[in-house]
């Protein structure tokens, strides 16, 4: 019953989301669309999130934001850096991190972060080993990869995840 | 204002003659998914210029239409498809 | 004061996605491209679709929602542009002493994900 409502809770705070009004109409019509797709779709749908709603979690969570938007803002200047620079100073190749995560949210999670953060780009996951095209190989020393790319990162969606 | 959406119009140029010289099918893909970044993020600033808000559905809606494309398109050079 | 700051973050935003694209054209290969790609371009658009909601404070949820969607979206995408790529066959462009890890991995022709 608890995941009844749960379903239902999250594709009405989507719609509410995607329509942003409280008119009534809108209320109304998205409350019975959720209503139908919960009845169908209750049985497969998952309550993990629910475990994320506990102060220390989600005060972990928010550090985990302002790390990520610091490292965002941090490898947008120095891309643009390269791109602006004539000589165009890039030493391109693909290393291979070995991430100390076990669940698979987590795995997802940092592979993103590692994407969107200085010269590193995700290709692909291989159980615990990511490869990561990086635009400055600074090293090919897996603890220095480790260092460089992802450890900020792994410290805290430890703790959010495990 | 209109500087903006100039400065728009030039990425949109940039990455368009990526688009047009290829060399290689990626390529072209990878043009496309940034085309399609740049003008969800012009449709927005349209929606602040003629001050409607119906555009800034238009630019959800295509933003969440070409992320869909884009990984099909994905999908089908990796032969996935 | 809050226009101010918007219209400071959207000049901001659209500088990157001048520098995105710019990237796009000046990169050697395909997946320094994507690095340009995928890094200028989303701060570029966050920057501009936030700064836009900062101008018209009522509009903030509904550029909130299009921030996120494009935060999540993005690196997904490139990362199965960047995965197929190597898939068909494009090697890195590299300096001599490149390393490439992935190329000693099997790949699996027709694999789920």
């Amino acid at each position: 019953m608890s995941k009844f409502i749960f379903t239902f809770f999250v594709l009405f705070t989507i719609w509410i989301g995607f329509t942003t009004s409280l008119q009534p109409q809108e209320v109304i019509t998205g409350s019975i669309l959720s209503l139908i797709i919960t009845l169908f779709a209750y049985k497969t749908f998952s309550k993990t999130a629910l475990s994320f709603f506990q102060p220390k979690r989600l005060f972990n969570i928010l550090k985990y934001l302002v790390v990520f938007l610091i490292a965002l803002v941090k490898s947008n200047f120095d891309v643009a850096k390269r791109v602006i620079s004539p000589s165009l100073p890039i030493n391109p190749g693909i290393v291979k991190y070995n991430t100390k995560l076990k669940s698979d949210i987590a795995k997802v999670v940092l592979a993103n972060s590692i994407t969107l953060t200085p010269g590193t780009l995700t290709v692909d996951i291989i159980d615990d080993a990511l490869h990561i095209h990086w635009l400055d190989v600074k090293s090919k020393e897996p603890d220095i990869i480790f260092k460089e790319i992802g450890e900020q990162f792994e410290i805290i969606l430890k703790e959010i995840f495990e | 204002m209109i500087f903006f959406l100039f400065v728009i119009i030039l990425a949109i140029i940039f990455a368009a003659i990526r688009g047009i010289k290829g060399p290689t099918a990626s390529d072209i893909i990878i043009a496309l998914d940034n085309l399609t970044i740049i003008i969800t993020a012009g449709l927005v600033l349209l929606s602040l210029f003629f001050e409607r808000y119906i555009y800034l559905d238009v630019a959800l809606i295509y933003g969440v239409l070409s992320f869909i494309g884009v990984l099909t398109l994905a999908r089908y050079i990796e032969g996935g498809l | 004061m809050l226009n101010i700051l918007g219209y400071i973050l959207v000049s901001v935003g659209v500088a990157f996605l001048f520098l995105g694209a710019f990237g796009i054209f000046r990169m050697p290969d395909i997946y320094t491209r994507l690095q340009a790609g995928t890094k200028a371009t989303t701060l570029g658009a966050l920057g501009t679709i936030l700064g836009v909601g900062l101008i018209q404070p009522e509009w903030f949820l509904k550029t909130l929602v299009i921030a996120i969607f494009i935060a999540i979206s993005n690196p997904i995408s490139s990362h199965a542009l960047a995965r197929g790529s190597y898939k068909i066959g494009h090697k890195p462009f590299m300096k001599d002493d490149g390393v490439d890890s992935y190329s000693e991995v099997e790949l699996n022709e027709g694999e789920e994900f």
